[in-house]
């Protein structure tokens, strides 16, 4: 009784609060029925067109169960949509280790190698007995977790040089690189994203000619190169002089002793801002509808196209939000829960 | 050492120069760029010239063929590329301006709530927080865009929640004042207004006294002028609504995302900045007896000030750069004037770098502004 009490004191702690929740709730009471009608005692769950919808009734989750497969997978083969649903699974599952400093050893070098090579295989096909599936079929789901996992994977890779060219005495690499990441982080997304598509055809030499996916993720990674060298940087100021000095010292060579000594625990270091960074790729890649592509955003505005359902966009809407909003949340809670064991681990 | 050989020798700089670490790694880093570009320039030409594209930025001052459906500044087809960039800068800048302030209010009311002692009010503001932060603004802004365009009834059953306030599937229609001689001079007056309460404040701080004169002038003058303000409101004429002003489901969506998503991100912000300021403050405040509404107006939220606007100055530059999207909805902003003249043209390169050299100057501007604001907001210590 006591802890209900304790409970329910924050709702009357002052009158003027006690007055304020009265009138939240009464809100809340009020509004509450008719959205709860609208999403589950009135919606429609299954049915074949709009007609299994009739006006007056709640949402129509029917429209969502007939087109759920397009919405997740885009163009991807219908029957061959597993393969897509184990690579992207295979593909989340090494990041999730990868985004665990504890987990940097050598077994998770040849992890990400099996199971980049798996992912080819089962997203291509080809061999094996599986069908080839072209990366213009790929689509939903897995094509957003592609682009956010390869589009962040790449980017990490390329800020590094642009982090250590910053960061560094010599003038000329600090030009170049801070040109490059000033230039890229003035301009929007959606900018780099047409250079990536409509220019890069144009400078490359002719016979050169990477696909629309190879292209989009090219500028994602670009672009998400320019932010992430700006987060290294800050982990390379938060480095204590000390150890670059002793690394000197020691004699080590200026590549052993950033990636011996001060490179792994920069990554220590900006492990929660890249966690958000990841969080803004992935809802940064809804861009690529821009460039039509069928990413999950895409898919869903190609299920609201069918005559046969027409005006289902709040329930499509709402669906997509939904997946990207528990993807975003989860990767949030992950990377919070990493960081809460890291500083256990290391204060021990 | 220099000295010895020399100053001021061409040959004696280099030699010296040669000697700095890393001459060799920095003189590859050159030569590299230099390469790629000139092999990249090679190509282009070699590309543009195969698909017989011309070059340079000359097709700015011939006619385009295209309409803008709104804009500030007037174009219609016919008009000069260079009209038609003018415009969607003019509306980049209206919706990003107007974005700013919407999404600073929204954001101060639910940092509000979710500090206030109302655990339904924190609870719910969070929750709108969290929820919005965690969708793409792409997906936000096509929702918004299809609810006003499919989701609100036709023209003759328009909505109308408030009288002279219609909601229509073609546009928003809301009541106008009606345009009065005596207006140009309440302009005047609001200019010498603005001029003296900005001597007033700069020569003698006094906040209040420089509100007073930025208010009293136009007030002064509209009373005289006998308070001409008269509203017309749309009507229904024909197929359509004629009078008032008129919002476009483009625009409205556009603003209604941005407003939303970069509330949502300022109200995070603002509510670190408050939550930043030393609790002995607040304390303080309360033992010498204010209210909380002036513990929260006059001690925190001008110390919050300082932490918020460095944050708040990223917020306003992603705001900015991200009402590039509304070429996804369809509102003619610069990007979208330049995706139309890219295919118009094929001059691909010039159109691309219009948009970046527009987005580049409008990030410095907005952030020398705001960087000015921070230099006098920031504690000045002895």
């Amino acid at each position: 009784m006591r802890r209900v009490a304790g409970m329910l004191r924050p709702l009357y702690a002052t009158p003027l609060a006690a007055a304020i929740n009265l009138a939240a709730l009464a809100l809340l009471i009020w509004a509450a029925p008719p959205i709860l009608d609208w999403a589950i005692f009135s919606a429609v769950w299954v049915g074949d067109d709009m007609d299994s919808c009739p006006p007056g009734s709640g949402a129509c989750w029917a429209f969502i169960h007939a087109k759920m497969r397009l919405i997740l997978f885009g163009r991807y083969i219908f029957d061959e949509q597993w393969r897509a649903v184990l690579a992207t699974v295979l593909l989340s599952g090494l990041v999730a280790l990868s985004l665990n400093p504890l987990f940097w050893r050598a077994w998770l070098a040849a992890a990400w190698i099996c199971g980049l090579a798996a992912y080819a295989i089962l997203m291509w096909g080809g061999i094996f007995g599986l069908v080839y599936i072209d990366s213009s079929y790929w689509g939903g789901l897995p094509l957003t977790v592609l682009l956010t996992i390869f589009g962040t994977g790449f980017g990490i890779l390329a800020a590094i040089p642009l982090a250590l060219g910053r960061f560094s005495r010599l003038p000329v690499f600090r030009a170049v690189a801070t040109f490059y990441i000033e230039l890229v982080r003035g301009v929007p997304l959606i900018s780099v994203l047409f250079m990536a598509s409509v220019l890069i055809p144009v400078i490359l030499p002719q016979g050169f000619a990477p696909s629309g996916l190879a292209r989009v993720l090219l500028g994602i990674s670009f672009f998400i190169a320019a932010y992430m060298a700006e987060i290294l940087r800050g982990g390379l100021q938060a480095i204590p002089a000390g150890q670059f000095e002793a690394s000197r010292a020691l004699g080590l060579s200026y590549f052993a002793m950033m990636t011996r000594v001060v490179l792994p625990q920069v990554f220590e270091i900006v492990l929660p801002p890249t966690v958000n960074l990841i969080i803004a790729a992935l809802k940064g890649t809804s861009l690529v509808v821009i460039v039509s592509m069928l990413d999950l955003l895409g898919a869903a505005k190609a299920a609201l196209a069918d005559p046969k359902w027409i005006g289902y966009y709040v329930e499509a809407f709402v669906f997509a939000a939904l997946i990207y909003a528990i993807m975003c949340g989860s990767i949030g809670w992950y990377g919070r829960r990493v960081e809460g064991k890291l500083r256990r681990a290391r204060s021990q | 050492m220099i000295d010895i050989i020399g100053r001021g020798r061409f040959g004696a700089r280099f030699v010296s120069l040669t000697r700095r670490p890393g001459f060799t790694a920095q003189a590859l880093l050159i030569v590299f760029l230099v390469i790629g570009g000139w092999l990249a320039i090679d190509s282009v030409s070699a590309n543009l010239e195969r698909l017989s594209v011309k070059s340079g930025y000359g097709f700015l001052f011939e006619e385009a063929q295209f309409e803008l459906g709104e804009s500030l500044i007037a174009f219609r087809a016919g008009d000069t590329y260079l009209r038609a960039f003018a415009a969607g800068i003019s509306n980049t800048l209206k919706v990003a301006v107007l974005g700013i302030i919407l999404s600073t209010m929204v954001g101060l009311v639910v940092a509000l709530g979710q500090l206030s002692p109302s655990v339904v009010v924190a609870g719910a503001c969070r929750m709108f927080v969290d929820s919005v932060r965690n969708v793409p603004l792409l997906l936000q802004l096509i929702f918004w865009q299809t609810f006003l365009t499919s989701g609100l009834p036709i023209v003759r059953n328009a909505l109308s929640p408030v009288d002279g306030v219609y909601l229509t599937n073609r546009g928003l229609y809301l009541p106008a004042p009606v345009a009065d001689p005596a207006h140009g001079s309440i302009g005047i007056a609001l200019l010498v207004g603005a001029g003296l309460a900005a001597l007033i404040w700069f020569a003698f701080r006094k906040g209040r006294l420089a509100c007073l004169a930025l208010i009293l002038p136009p007030l002064a003058v509209f009373l005289l002028a006998g308070a001409p303000l008269a509203f017309e409101a749309p009507e229904l004429k024909g197929f359509n609504f004629r009078g008032g002003v008129e919002i476009s489901p483009e625009f409205a969506a556009m603003l209604l995302g941005l407003t939303i998503y970069t509330g949502a991100f300022n109200a995070e912000v603002i509510r670190a900045g408050i939550l930043g300021v030393d609790k002995g403050q607040r304390e303080a405040g309360a033992a010498l007896g204010l209210t909380p509404w002036r513990i929260m107006r006059k001690i925190v939220l001008p110390q919050a000030l300082r932490i918020i606007l460095p944050s708040m100055t990223n917020s306003y530059l992603n705001l900015t750069k991200e009402s590039s999207l509304a070429v996804a909805i369809g509102y003619p902003e610069v990007v979208r004037v330049s995706n139309i003249a890219l295919f118009e043209t094929g001059q691909a390169i010039e159109c691309i770098s219009i948009i970046m050299i527009v987005y580049l100057s409008l990030s410095l501007f907005t952030s020398a502004i705001l960087n000015w604001l921070n230099a006098r907001a920031q504690l000045v210590e002895r």
